[in-house]
């Protein structure tokens, strides 16, 4: 009966189908080939440029020459490089939290709005996250002009001299960071919007009876039940501001005197416009074990509070 | 310890009424359920006594004192929820200690209290645990025990037991009732299930449609409704109406069912429904288990009558018998030795002496 099937079977040689059917029968082989393609995919768009990076970091200036741990060492000696780090954390560490701050004072307002009117002021709140960066940032660099923005015209109504926003480096680093605030809490807006809604009413109900005032509410119900959501959004945002890119080169250039550059900045500046490539790879290589670390903490933490609860 | 009264309470979402005005007394520590169907206005009603929505008239009494605008933490009350409402971050203990920690109260004082009440629960293994780790009968304890501990003057429940399974829910209705008995405390219950409602309370509020229909004991609702609509809702299977006539004969009334069929109204009951001799309209109201199986010697105002049953419904200790009279299925509570079977003929006894007389149109028990 058995061999009827298999004389009937289509030219294909038996033989080479068992084999086939025999390997697709073990399940480390099928998951394998279900795998594949984000392997592949990972393999040629992560893995790969990675590698490529740290090999680019050992040569010289002009590519040809190993060097070793040369451009790296070099970098721990100079000073800018550690102007550059301080000015990255700082960058990163107070933008997400006022971002944070801002997105879950936000989130309440928006939160208590009557269900009516909630869509359309997300809408509106969530433009500075939709607009290109890019764009955006061009329309603040305006805002920021020392002789004809809004900002200084308004200042001047009130009697206030004009405050060169990009030409001070306090100043410039404020305004880095004020940009990079305004494009990024409304993320953090429907995050929090999102961790809000999941809180049962119930809680706050429960919570009104046993006596909590509106603090004690956001305290001992609301922060707690969003703890994950709230460490998830900063690990991530801190590692997405942490290289950011594109608001510091439109709107300061990394100037005033490298004062405002973070990592992917000055990566570019000394690869690409100054034509040290090595030398930006080794910069930008510098974000992966301070990140790493951050990362490590934090999610370190969310795994301990969720087998606990 | 303390009585509640309801005067006057209205509540309305946008321009839809919630609850029409209703007027409640319950006295200390007297153990209140509200029952109906969804959407009459039972939870409304509690909420509005928990302060956790707002009145639109008429007043909340907790103790005497109007409490319209004190927040919920300034009633002195404690309420359980349908779904437990446990803050899941933290411990049974903490759970339960969340409210006496707010007024700050002296450490040893809330450790005694919550002791005691996990005692009173059968709970004080738990203590440490967090409420993921919890069935769902033991979240319903932490629930309770949270109220406990605060040592309100009203316990109010809103459908605690909906979210338990069958038979966890007939246990945790007996300790409720126990709890009750050991924590004497004015309770407000709300439930849809009306066998829930007539095993705990003292007293059982029916409503519909945001009024109430009738107060009383779980007894008088039972045996006097004063509505059509809480003769059907109390009792299950629910009583049978019919539509009748009235009839004069032979020096009494008869209540005539069908041409075939008609009973002599019990003497005790003729002048009290005299007056409405002749009117259209009427049902007759019996109760499944005033519908029995023929037996040798029959009591007064017991009449056999014969019918053809549809389908019989085997329980055990009893037998349901459901047959048609002009179209309208009739249910009966027959002995499972009488013989009912399906589309057999079969003789049965319809005791008038708790019948009732129901005005279709107002809905009102003559």
């Amino acid at each position: 009966m058995a061999n009827g099937i298999a004389a009937k079977a289509p030219a294909s040689s038996p033989a080479r189908r068992m084999t086939m059917q025999k390997l697709m029968r073990r399940r480390s082989t099928t998951a394998l080939a279900l795998a594949l393609p984000l392997i592949v995919l990972i393999s040629t768009l992560v893995i790969y440029p990675a590698f490529y990076a740290v090999y680019l970091s050992m040569l010289d200036r002009t590519m040809e020459h190993f060097t070793g741990l040369r451009n790296i060492l070099f970098l721990l000696h100079f000073d800018t490089f550690w102007m550059v780090v301080k000015q990255s954390c700082l960058f990163a560490i107070t933008a997400v939290i006022f971002k944070a701050l801002i997105g879950f004072v936000t989130s309440h307002f928006v939160h208590n709005l009557p269900a009516k009117g909630q869509r359309k002021w997300r809408g509106m709140l969530l433009v500075p996250w939709v607009i290109p960066t890019a764009m955006s940032t061009i329309a603040w660099f305006w805002l920021f002009d020392p002789s004809y923005s809004a900002i200084n015209w308004l200042l001047a109504k009130f009697g206030i001299e004009s405050i060169p926003f990009l030409g001070v480096p306090g100043w410039a680093r404020f305004s880095v960071i004020l940009v990079n605030v305004w494009y990024g809490a409304p993320f953090f807006l429907i995050m929090y919007l999102a961790a809000l809604k999941s809180v049962p009413d119930q809680l706050y109900e429960a919570a009104a009876i046993d006596g909590a005032s509106w603090w004690q509410k956001v305290w001992y119900v609301t922060l707690p039940m969003m703890r994950n959501i709230i460490a998830i959004t900063m690990l991530f945002s801190l590692i997405v501001t942490f290289a950011n890119f594109d608001i510091v080169r439109i709107l300061t250039y990394g100037g005033p005197v490298n004062s405002t550059h973070i990592f992917a900045t000055w990566a570019f500046a000394l690869g690409i416009q100054g034509n040290n490539i090595p030398m930006g790879a080794s910069v930008s290589l510098f974000m992966l074990p301070i990140l790493g670390v951050a990362a490590y903490f934090i999610l370190r933490d969310i795994n301990r509070r969720g087998s606990s609860v | 310890m303390a009585q509640v009264t309801l005067r006057k309470l209205v509540k309305h979402y946008d321009e839809t009424p919630a609850v029409r005005g209703i007027d409640l007394e319950i006295s200390d520590k007297e153990f209140v359920v509200l029952v109906g169907p969804s959407g009459c206005g039972k939870s409304t009603t509690l909420r509005m006594i928990a302060g956790l929505e707002d009145i639109t008239g008429g007043d909340v009494l907790i103790g005497g004192e109007v409490v319209n605008d004190v927040p919920p933490k300034d009633r002195d009350i404690a309420m359980v929820f349908q779904n437990y409402a446990l803050y899941p971050h933290m411990s049974v203990y903490e759970n339960m200690s969340f409210g006496l920690r707010l007024k700050k109260t002296p450490k040893d004082e809330i450790t005694r209290r919550v002791q005691n009440a996990a005692q009173i629960l059968d709970i004080s293994e738990l203590l440490e645990r967090k409420p993921k780790q919890l069935s769902g009968g033991q979240r319903q304890r932490v629930a309770m025990g949270r109220a406990i501990v605060r040592d309100p003057k009203v316990f109010l429940f809103d459908e605690p037991l909906s979210n338990l399974d069958a038979k966890l829910r007939v246990q945790m209705r007996t300790e409720i009732k126990k709890v009750h008995q050991k924590v004497r405390t004015t309770t407000v219950y709300v439930t849809h299930d009306q066998v829930e409602a007539m095993t705990l309370a003292d007293r059982v509020v029916v409503m519909n449609g945001g009024n109430i229909e009738q107060v009383g004991t779980p007894n008088d609702l039972y045996h006097s409704p004063s509505t059509k609509f809480v003769a059907g809702f109390i009792g299950s299977p629910a009583m049978n109406f019919l539509p009748c006539a009235l009839d004069e004969a032979a020096g009494g009334l008869r209540v005539r069912l069908s041409d075939q069929l008609s009973f002599p109204v019990p003497q005790e009951r003729t002048a009290r429904y005299r007056p409405h001799l002749g009117r259209g309209r009427l049902l007759f109201g019996l109760r499944p288990e005033n519908i029995m199986e023929q037996r040798p010697h029959l009591e007064a105002n017991q009449n056999p009558f014969e019918v053809e049953l549809e389908v019989t419904e085997p329980m055990g200790m009893e037998t349901l018998v459901y047959f048609l009279v002009q179209g309208m299925e009739v249910c009966g509570r027959v002995n499972p030795n009488a013989g009912a079977r399906d589309g057999k003929r079969i003789k049965l006894v319809a005791d008038l002496n708790n019948m009732h007389l129901i005005d279709d149109e107002s809905g009102k028990v003559l």
